[in-house]
């Protein structure tokens, strides 16, 4: 992963010239304002304090994890919400992640972690989940979560998967089926429908492993 | 001053107040404490529900406090990251910035060389790193018009780079931008690009590669660079599945040449389809929001016999560069702790800003003449609509003034007699040419004003008596700002003053056409042509999903296929009840022939468009004329995070079109 190879680039940053230009320029403004040092760190830290919050979050395994800490930190991921007792969006987005998780093959829990997170924290138990997981025939490395209600709203918003329109956004039926995925190390995220075709979610997924590979589209 | 997000005014312990809330949420998510018992236990909340007065806990919290209600449960509308339109107070401002201190840069013209290396290749050369889909089209067409290596050739290269240009008032700040050998800028060097004259540019990406310094925060170090609105062969146009990281190059091949060429119009081209102001800006697909934010965007600007850039010849319209100003304006926001430039990437319904740039500085100013001239004005977003005024006797005893000026031009492209107008509307990539002239404000001073109300991605606040019905299912926003007791444009001076005029005292001599004697441009090409096919378009959201007809946007996927040199008439048709969504076609211009079924009266609705803004509860009806080249082009919303989250379609041309009417 590319995290390796960029800890030696960590000194490289353009961090001290940065803060030398602020320094000369906040002495020309009216109040001196002196700006802090901006690192690829503290960049990175910034994204994990607004969107990739270190919430306590349990497993379809009964397992006690920390969402950034845990399930972010240096990988390659995708985040989509569900709840089990969905007839709506749900099947159809669990349907093509299940078909995107063979399409990744063993790169998924080596390379790249999915992570599906419940909307109904209480009534998708870790039964519940482990159950349900097990229906769509997911393989190592997509992972179910579930948590403490107020958490997993927390959660919801933070990676953006709320409406502007707190009517709507109350309404379950209409929740947002997007699979966000990311590079976090990188700090490259975008997010694509759950409900699009699995092999392009499956070539999306894999832009955030492969981040460095071209394209091209014959006509 | 202080202002919060709406560019509303607060007062200084307000504005630390939502500083500190925003640090306080921060704090709470970091420690996990955002339950109502989480925060009793805290001592922050008290047992009859509310929040205890330490102050700045929450600007949301705040409010109610005041009002003495209790604060509603935890994680409504105090959570950090994305939504938060509806609470004004809950987001902090940018760092104040001083306006009108600096210049508005004039951007460089591009620079050609004198000869690439290695030399460009017919077929794409892969082994020297080059990504291109296919062989170049025109000089298969015509390789004496058009040569595999024409006499006019640029570099760009696309570099990562720090500039304290912005504002003096805010650091240093990490951009991408344009290299055509005199240094990476952004927005990148204007083309100045003449009709029968092809020219190549080798785009290289010199990005910061996966094991470099780090990109601040956004942005994704592999692009695709479309010239928008350009007549231009598929290989060249910049799709956006055609994309490659640092290291690697595209040679595109812009042949400026006129529609219809090799078709209804040969050899020339049909006249009354000249562009003029074009722009290119990354176009890589679910990144191209993030890229042109973080600045990889420039104007080209195509001239023939008649916009020759001369006010001596031709149209004798206002000289170029020296009274010709390309204007690219943007909407920023910055850490209101770090001063950097910063993008929400966890967003899905647009972002707005609450800086505004030109030409990539904060509020700058122009020193003018009292003369005419013309603006190229360009928004690029990412989710903005502007509508312009240019106002006057701000701050002056009295009230400001309106002062009309002349539009010329939509899209960029000369509508066939100058129409004068009080103000004119564009949203994300939309472009309009406008003549001002400063003759009769000798020492005085004007603005460009933006006085269209807009809260949120879902574009412009209300609605105006031109467009339809907006619902407003506005709920909990009702009582902090509701779009349905706001009015569409805002008082003269009340809106944001983006770029000042300072006008010179000494008259001038002008030798510019003056737009007031009515002179007269190109024709709009006939509408008549009965059309092969009418498709439907279905703009919606599914379950937080863009779409179109229902379906998402698929690299892997032709939607439908037009026939080469055919005309169609497309229905787009809005079903997302308040969003606006500006929509764009590559490959050729459009007309827009009705709105709902009423032949447009607006005047940027009249002329030649490549965007067209669909409204709310919206049909129009456009068409098309598909001429000359053959391949592959994207339709999409250019709300460019509405573009990244799947409203987009490809389709392609070919010699024989198919019939999907609902592709
Ligand atoms: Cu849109």
């Amino acid at each position: 992963m590319p995290d390796v190879s960029r800890r030696k680039f960590l000194g490289l940053t353009a961090a001290a010239p940065l803060a030398a230009m602020a320094l000369a320029k906040g002495a020309a403004a009216e109040t001196a304002k002196v700006w802090p040092t901006v690192t690829e760190e503290s960049a990175r830290r910034r994204l994990q304090q607004l969107n990739l919050p270190n919430l306590p979050l349990v497993t379809h395994e009964g397992k006690r994890v920390l969402f950034y800490d845990d399930l972010v930190k240096d990988k390659a991921v995708s985040f989509n919400f569900f709840f089990a007792n969905c007839d709506e969006v749900c099947p159809l987005v669990m349907a093509n992640l299940a078909r995107v998780q063979k399409l990744l093959g063993n790169q998924v829990g080596r390379k790249f972690f999915m992570y599906s997170l419940t909307l109904k924290p209480e009534e998708d138990t870790v039964e519940v989940l482990r159950h349900h997981r097990a229906m769509y025939g997911a393989g190592p490395g997509w992972t179910f979560l579930t948590g403490k209600p107020d958490d997993m709203e927390k959660l919801r918003r933070a990676i953006g998967f709320s409406y502007p329109d707190p009517a709507i956004d109350k309404d379950k039926t209409q929740h947002i089926g997007n699979v966000r995925y990311g590079n976090e190390p990188l700090m490259y995220w975008s997010a694509c429908p759950g409900m699009a075709h699995p092999n392009f979610i499956a070539e999306s997924l894999a832009w955030m492993i492969h981040p460095d590979q071209s394209r091209v589209q014959a006509s | 001053m202080y202002f919060n997000v709406f560019g509303e005014k607060v007062s200084r312990r307000r504005y630390k107040e939502m500083c500190e809330a925003a640090k306080n949420r921060r704090e709470l998510i970091a420690a996990g404490l955002t339950s109502r018992r989480d925060l009793f236990k805290m001592g922050l909340l008290t047992a009859s529900g509310m929040l205890v007065a330490k102050s700045g806990l929450s600007a949301r919290a705040y409010g109610q406090t005041q009002t003495n209600n209790p604060p509603s449960s935890g994680g409504t509308n105090t959570s950090p990251g994305t939504n938060q339109n509806c609470v004004p107070g809950n987001q902090t401002a940018s760092p104040p910035t001083r306006a009108f201190i600096s210049p508005l840069p004039i951007i460089p013209l591009a620079r050609t060389v004198s000869a690439l290396s290695p030399t460009p290749t017919e077929n794409p050369n892969t082994a020297a790193g080059e990504v291109r889909a296919a062989p170049f089209q025109a000089p298969q067409i015509d390789s004496t018009r058009f040569p595999v290596v024409p006499a006019t050739l640029y570099k760009f290269t696309q570099k990562q780079f720090t500039t304290s240009g912005m504002s003096p008032d805010l650091p240093a700040q990490t951009l991408w931008g344009f290299d055509d050998g005199t240094g990476p800028r952004s927005p990148g060097p204007t083309y100045q690009a003449f009709y029968g004259r092809p020219q190549l540019t080798r785009n290289v990406n010199a990005l910061p590669n996966i094991n470099q310094v780090n990109n601040t925060g956004f942005g994704m170090p592999s692009v695709s660079t479309h010239l928008h609105n350009a007549h231009n062969p598929s290989e060249s146009d910049g799709n956006p599945c055609d994309f490659y990281p640092a290291g690697h190059f595209c040679d595109q091949y812009y042949p400026n040449v006129l529609a219809g060429f090799n078709s209804d119009h040969a050899p020339n081209g049909d006249i009354s389809e000249s562009l003029s102001t074009l722009w290119y800006h990354d176009h890589r697909i679910d990144f191209t929001s993030q890229n042109t934010y973080k600045g990889l965007a420039g104007f080209y600007c195509l001239f023939n016999q008649f916009d020759t850039g001369s006010d001596q010849t031709g149209f004798r319209l206002p000289s170029f560069p020296q009274h010709d100003i390309p204007l690219m304006f943007n909407d920023k926001v910055f850490d209101p702790t770090t001063g950097q430039l910063v993008f929400d990437l966890f967003n899905l319904d647009g972002i707005l800003g609450d800086k505004f740039l030109v030409n990539g500085v904060i509020q700058p100013f122009l020193n003018v003449e009292p003369r005419r001239y013309r603006f190229r004005m360009l928004d690029t977003g990412p989710s903005r609509f502007y509508e312009f005024f240019l106002t006057g006797n701000v701050g002056g005893a009295g009230s400001p003034t309106t002062n009309p000026y002349f539009l010329i031009g939509t899209d960029g492209n000369l509508i066939p007699n100058p129409i004068q107008v009080q103000s004119v509307r564009i949203g994300p990539a939309e472009r309009v040419d406008v003549i001002i002239d400063f003759s009769k404000f000798a020492g005085k001073t004007l603005y460009l004003e933006n006085r269209l109300n807009q809260l949120n991605g879902q574009g412009p606040a209300a609605v105006d008596s031109q467009l339809a019905p907006q619902n407003s299912s506005t709920t909990e926003c009702s009582g902090v700002l509701n779009s349905a007791n706001q009015g569409a444009i805002k008082p003269a001076g009340a809106g944001d003053l983006i770029l000042k005029f300072n006008v010179s005292g000494t008259a001038c001599i002008d030798n510019s056409v003056d737009p007031a004697t009515n002179p007269s441009f190109y024709q709009l090409p006939s509408t008549t042509a009965t059309p092969r096919i009418v498709r439907t378009f279905k703009f919606d959201r599914l379950n937080g999903q863009w779409s179109i007809n229902g379906q998402f946007m698929d690299c892997n996927q032709f939607r439908f296929a037009v026939q080469q040199n055919s005309a169609e008439h497309w229905l787009l048709t809005n079903l997302t009840g308040d969003w606006t969504h500006p929509v764009h076609i590559h490959l050729e211009e459009h007309q827009i022939m009705n709105r709902n079924r009423v032949a447009p009266t607006v005047p940027t609705d009249l002329g030649r468009k490549d965007v067209t803004q669909l409204h709310p509860n919206e049909r129009v009806e456009l068409f098309f004329r598909f001429r000359d080249w053959l391949g592959k082009y994207p339709i999409h919303c250019h709300n460019v995070v509405h573009e990244d989250h799947a409203m987009m379609a490809l389709w392609h041309v070919v010699p024989q079109g198919d019939n999907v009417a609902v592709p």
